[in-house]
C-alpha cells in the first residue's frame, strides 16, 4: 500500500509534468498548426482539424510562383547577414575600448548606448525617412541595412562588451608585457578566445534584422525589394474576403523551419547571449 | 642585469594610499623576495616594477635610468603570473613564442631561444599541447618558459606557487631555485605571503607591512636580528614566544620574544613553568604547547618522540644568547 | 634595518602622471570608439534630432523641403472666435492621442505583469532538473524567435471567427456559447492581441528570470528544508528577494518595449481603436494621413515618455553601468 507521502510525492511529479507538457503544447501548437493549415488546400482549409488528414502542397506552389516570394526570401537574408557583418565589425573593438580600458565617461557612454537602444522607432522614422530619400536609397536593401544598425548596433556592442569584461584580466597582461598594442590583443588574443560570443551576438543580431518590420514597411515600396516580413503581412487575395490562408501559412512554414532548426542547434548559445544582455547589464 | 632602485615610492588608488613611500635597492642578479601579510602592498610593489601600474610619486630606476612612464614591454622584464596566464588557444611553442615574433623576431632565433628554454625546463616534449593538455605543474613552467625566452633583465613572480598542490610546490621551489643558479646575471624580484619560500629562495628578504618595508635583509639577518616585533613574529615558523608583562619584566623590555626551538625544558623549576595544553607530533619534530601565563599558549620543540601527556606540569629556559627584547613601541632592544 | 638613499644619480623631480601604457590604451580606446559613434549619430542621433524638429513644424511628405517653423502649434494651440469662445487644438488635446495613450498603458501594464507572473512560473519549472529539459528550453525559444509578424497571421489564422480553431474548441469544450470575433469586435481585440503578446514574449521573460535564479547557491534551499519551510514561504522568502535584480531588468526591458508596440498590432488588429497604441497612431498620421509634422510630434512625445521612464529607472535603481573593475 503506497504511503500518502508517495502518492504525495506521485501527485507533485504528475502536476509538474503536467504544467511542463502546457508549457511545451503551448508554445508549440501554433507552429504546428500553421504547418498543418499550410498542407491542406481548397475546401478543407475550412475545416478544423487537429491533425493531419489530407495533405497537398498547393500552397507551396503558390507561394513559390506567385508574387516575389523567393527574392523576398532573398532580400531578407541580404539585409541581415550585411547588418550583421557591418555591426559586428564595428562592435569588436568598441567593446574592448568599453569593457576593458578605463577612461573618463565611460559609464556615460555605455549608458547612451543603451539609451539609443531603447529609441521607439517611430521617433526616429520620420528623420530617417528623409535621410533615406536625401541619400538615394530608398526603395533599396540599403535602406535597410542603414536602418538597421540603430538597434543591431547598440545590441551587438552591449553583448560583446559583457563578453570582453569575462576575459581574464593576467592574459591581457601577460600580453602587454610581451609587448602586444590594443590591436595586437583584441586580434591575436581575444578574438580567438570570443568566437562562441561572436557566433551568438550574430545570431541573436540577425534574428533581430531578419523579424524587424516598421522600416521594411516604410522604406520599401515595391514587391521585388521587400522583405519576408512585410510580405508575409501583405498578403491578400483578389478580393477582401478572400484572405489566403493557406498561403499565408505555407509562407510563414517556409520563413520559420529555417529559424527553428537554427533556434534548436544554438539553442545553448542563445540562452546565454540572452543572459548576457539582461542580466549582467 | 639590472640595479633596480626605488625612491620614495607611492601608489594610491583614489584617495586610498597602498605603497607610502618605499625606498630599497635591489641588486644586480640578486634574488629579491617581496613578502607580508595580505594587504601590505607586496604585489602592488611587484606591479609597478613591471609598469603595469602608474606610479603615483616617487621615482623607479633601472640602472640609473628613470622608467616611470615606460611602457612594460620597454623595460626588458618578463612576468610569471600566479594564474599562469597562458594564451589558451596557442600551443607552447606559440605561447613561448608570442614576445618574440610581435618584436618581429627571425624564425631561426626564434626557434633556437625557445627550445633552448624548453631544455632547460623539461617541457621540450610538449611543444606542440595546447594548455589545456597540461598539469598545473608544467603550465607553471611554460609560463616560465615563456619569461627566459624573452631574455630579460628582470624577473617578475607574483606568487607562482599558490596554485600549486603542496607537493609541487616543494618540487617547483627546488626548480627555481636552479633556475636562479643558471641564470645567476638575472635579477629576479619574487612576491609571495609564505615565509618559507622566503626563507628558503631569497638572497635577500624584503618584509612589508600597510604599504611600508619593515626590514630589509638575507633571511638569517631577518632570523637572527629581527629590526621589529612584527618582523620578529612573521618570520619562522611556528612563530616566535612573545611574552608580557610579569614575565618580561625581569629581562627589562616590554616584551620579550623566544623562539620555540629556542626554549629548553628543564628538569625542575625554571624562569617559565605552565600546564601542558596541547601536543602536536609532526614526526620528526613534537610542539609543546604551555600555558605559563602569557596571552597566547608558548610552543616548545622537540626533537622526535616524547612522554608528555596533557596536563603535566613543564618548566622551560631561554637559550641565553637567543632572547629578543622589544620595548613599547615594538623596538628591539640591542 | 631599512635603506634610504638619496634621490637617484641625475633623476630630475619626479613628475607623477599617466605612463605610456596608459596612454596608448586610452588613444587606442578613442580610436575603436570613434566609427561606431559615428555611425550611431548619423543613424539614430541626427533622425531623432530631425524628427523633433519636423514636430516643431508644418511639414509635409510631399514637400519635405519647404518647411516652416510652427512652434507649439502640434502640440497645443489655441484660438479665440469672435464669440468669445477659445477653441483648443492640438496633440493635448486631441481625443485620438489621449485614446492611444491608454491603450498603450493599459497594453503595457497588464502584459508586462502578465508576462513576469507567467515568466516566473515558467523559469521556476524549469529550474527543476528534469530529463528533457533541454528540449523544453529549445521549445519556448520558438514563440520568440518566429517573427512577430508571422505569430501575428498564424494566430489570427487560429483567431479567426469563421473557421479558427480557438472558437471551434471554445465551443466543443462548452467554454463559449457562439464565435467571437476575437481581433473585429472592440470588447476582445486587446485580448487577442494580449493573448499573442504573451505567447511570444513569456520565454524571453523566464530565460532572463531563470539566469536570474541559476545564481541563487542551491545550498541556501537546502538549509530552508532542513529547517522545515514550506516551499511555499521559501518562494516569498528566500528566491523572490534574491531573483530581484533579474526580474527588475526583465520588467524594465520589457515594459520600454511593450511601450513602443507596433508590428503586432499593425497585423493583427489594423484599424482598431481599442489597440491603436501611440506608435501606430503615429505611423498612421505620418504616412497615411498625410499629416506628416502630427505624426512627428506624436512620435517625439512617445520618444519623450519613454527616455523619462528610463531616466527614472536608471536614477532609482541606481544601476551601476561603470564596468567591473576594469
Amino acid at each position: 500500500m503506497p504511503t500518502l507521502s508517495t502518492l504525495a510525492q506521485l501527485f507533485k511529479s504528475a502536476a509538474f509534468y503536467f504544467a511542463v507538457l502546457l508549457i511545451v503544447l503551448f508554445s508549440v501548437f501554433p507552429f504546428y498548426y500553421a504547418i498543418l493549415t499550410s498542407f491542406k488546400s481548397g475546401t478543407d482549409l475550412f475545416r478544423v482539424d487537429y491533425w493531419p488528414r489530407s495533405f497537398s502542397l498547393a500552397n507551396f506552389v503558390t507561394v513559390f510562383t506567385s508574387g516575389n516570394f523567393p527574392r523576398n526570401l532573398w532580400n531578407s537574408i541580404f539585409v541581415a547577414v550585411l547588418t550583421v557583418v557591418l555591426s559586428l565589425f564595428l562592435a569588436i573593438t568598441a567593446a574592448y575600448a568599453l569593457g576593458r580600458v578605463r577612461f573618463r565617461g565611460r559609464g556615460l557612454l555605455l549608458l547612451t548606448i543603451l539609451a539609443v537602444s531603447m529609441f521607439p522607432h517611430i521617433a526616429v522614422l520620420s528623420g530617417l525617412f528623409e535621410l533615406i530619400r536625401t541619400l538615394g536609397l530608398y526603395n533599396s536593401p540599403w535602406a535597410l541595412i542603414f536602418s538597421y544598425t540603430i538597434f543591431t548596433l547598440p545590441f551587438t556592442v552591449w553583448v560583446l562588451t559583457t563578453f570582453m569584461r569575462e576575459l581574464p584580466l593576467e592574459i591581457e597582461e601577460a600580453a602587454i608585457v610581451d609587448g602586444a598594442t590594443p590591436w595586437v590583443i583584441i586580434t591575436k588574443v581575444f578574438m580567438p578566445l570570443m568566437w562562441p560570443a561572436l557566433v551568438t551576438t550574430g545570431i541573436l543580431a540577425f534574428i533581430g534584422a531578419w523579424n524587424e518590420f516598421l522600416f521594411a514597411l516604410t522604406f520599401t515600396s515595391s514587391d521585388e525589394t521587400r522583405t519576408v516580413p512585410v510580405a508575409i503581412a501583405l498578403l491578400t487575395g483578389s478580393t477582401e474576403f478572400e484572405t489566403p490562408w493557406g498561403a499565408i501559412m505555407a509562407a510563414s512554414v517556409i520563413v520559420t523551419v529555417p529559424l527553428v532548426v537554427l533556434v534548436l542547434i544554438f539553442q545553448r548559445k542563445i540562452v546565454s547571449g540572452l543572459t548576457a544582455g539582461g542580466v549582467k547589464g | 642585469m639590472a640595479n633596480i632602485q626605488l625612491n620614495n615610492l607611492r601608489k594610491s588608488f583614489g584617495s586610498f594610499e597602498v605603497i607610502k613611500g618605499i625606498d630599497l635597492e635591489i641588486r644586480k642578479g640578486e634574488f629579491m623576495v617581496f613578502v607580508g601579510p595580505s594587504g601590505c602592498g607586496k604585489s602592488t610593489l611587484l606591479r609597478l616594477v613591471a609598469g603595469l601600474e602608474d606610479i603615483s610619486a616617487g621615482e623607479l630606476l633601472f640602472d640609473g635610468t628613470l622608467v616611470n612612464s615606460f611602457a612594460p614591454s620597454r623595460r626588458g622584464i618578463a612576468m610569471v603570473f600566479q594564474s599562469y596566464a597562458l594564451y589558451p588557444h596557442m600551443t607552447v611553442f606559440e605561447n613561448m613564442a608570442f614576445g618574440l615574433k610581435l618584436e618581429k623576431s627571425s624564425k631561426e632565433k626564434i626557434r633556437e631561444r625557445v627550445t633552448k628554454a624548453a631544455d632547460m625546463l623539461q617541457i621540450g616534449g610538449y611543444l606542440e599541447r595546447l594548455p589545456k593538455q597540461l598539469s598545473g605543474g608544467q603550465r607553471q613552467r611554460v609560463a616560465i618558459g615563456r619569461a627566459i625566452v624573452r631574455d630579460p633583465k628582470v624577473f617578475l613572480f607574483d606568487e607562482p606557487l599558490s596554485n600549486l598542490d603542496a607537493a609541487l610546490r616543494v618540487a617547483t621551489r627546488i626548480e627555481i631555485a636552479k633556475l636562479h643558479a643558471a641564470m645567476h646575471n638575472v635579477t629576479m624580484i619574487y612576491v609571495t605571503h609564505d615565509q618559507v619560500e622566503a626563507m628558503t629562495l631569497a638572497d635577500r628578504i624584503c618584509v612589508l607591512k600597510d604599504g611600508y618595508v619593515e626590514q630589509v635583509g638575507t633571511p638569517m639577518e631577518l632570523y637572527d636580528k629581527p629590526a621589529s616585533k612584527f618582523v620578529a613574529g612573521f618570520i619562522g615558523s611556528p612563530k616566535m614566544n612573545f611574552m608580557t608583562g610579569a614575565l618580561s619584566e625581569s629581562f627589562g623590555a616590554h616584551t620579550v620574544g623566544v623562539r620555540p626551538e629556542h626554549l629548553l625544558i628543564t628538569a625542575d623549576k625554571s624562569i617559565w613553568q605552565g600546564k601542558l595544553v596541547h601536543i602536536e607530533n609532526l614526526g620528526s619534530d613534537t610542539f609543546l604547547y604551555l600555558d605559563i601565563g602569557a596571552e597566547e599558549a608558548v610552543a616548545v620543540r622537540l626533537a622526535g618522540e616524547n612522554r608528555y601527556r596533557p596536563g603535566d606540569t613543564v618548566h622551560v629556559a631561554p637559550m641565553e644568547d637567543k632572547i629578543h627584547r622589544f620595548d613599547a613601541a615594538d623596538k628591539p632592544i640591542f | 634595518m631599512t635603506i634610504r638613499h638619496p634621490i637617484g644619480q641625475g633623476a630630475t623631480i619626479p613628475r607623477p602622471g599617466r605612463s605610456e601604457l596608459m596612454a596608448q590604451r586610452v588613444a587606442a580606446a578613442r580610436l575603436f570608439l570613434v566609427p561606431m559613434l559615428v555611425v550611431l549619430a548619423i543613424v539614430a542621433g541626427w533622425p531623432l534630432l530631425r524628427s523633433i524638429y519636423f514636430s516643431f513644424t508644418n511639414a509635409s511628405l510631399n514637400d519635405l523641403g519647404n518647411v516652416e517653423f510652427v512652434g507649439f502649434a502640434n502640440y497645443l494651440s489655441w484660438r479665440t472666435l469672435k464669440s468669445g469662445r477659445t477653441i483648443y487644438t492640438g496633440l493635448l488635446v486631441d481625443a485620438a492621442w489621449w485614446n492611444a495613450v491608454w491603450n498603450t498603458i493599459r497594453f503595457a501594464a497588464v502584459s508586462v505583469s502578465l508576462e513576469a507572473v507567467l515568466g516566473m512560473l515558467v523559469a521556476l519549472v524549469l529550474n527543476a532538473e528534469f530529463r528533457g529539459r533541454g528540449l523544453v528550453r529549445a521549445a519556448i525559444l520558438i514563440p520568440w524567435a518566429i517573427p512577430t509578424i508571422v505569430s501575428a497571421r498564424r494566430w489570427a489564422w487560429m483567431l479567426n471567427d469563421q473557421f479558427g480553431m480557438i472558437n471551434d474548441l471554445g465551443m466543443k469544450l462548452g467554454l463559449l456559447s457562439e464565435k467571437v470575433a476575437w481581433t473585429a469586435s472592440p470588447e476582445t481585440a486587446m485580448v487577442a492581441v494580449l493573448i499573442v503578446d504573451i505567447w511570444k514574449t513569456t520565454p524571453f521573460m523566464a530565460l532572463l528570470i531563470l539566469a536570474g535564479l541559476q545564481m541563487i547557491p542551491k545550498d541556501i534551499y537546502e538549509a530552508a528544508e532542513i529547517d522545515g519551510v514550506h516551499p511555499v514561504r521559501q518562494f516569498f522568502r528566500i528566491t523572490l528577494p534574491l531573483v530581484r535584480p533579474a526580474l527588475m531588468v526583465a520588467i524594465i526591458f520589457r515594459l520600454l518595449d511593450a511601450l513602443r508596440i507596433f508590428d503586432l498590432i499593425f497585423v493583427l488588429t489594423p484599424n482598431s481603436e481599442a489597440t491603436r497604441t501611440m506608435s501606430v497612431l503615429a505611423r498612421e498620421n505620418l504616412f497615411d494621413f498625410d499629416k506628416f509634422a502630427y505624426g512627428s510630434a506624436q512620435s517625439t512625445l512617445l520618444f519623450l515618455i519613454i527616455a523619462a521612464l528610463t531616466t527614472l529607472y536608471i536614477w532609482l535603481g541606481k544601476v551601476n553601468f561603470e564596468g567591473n573593475s576594469r
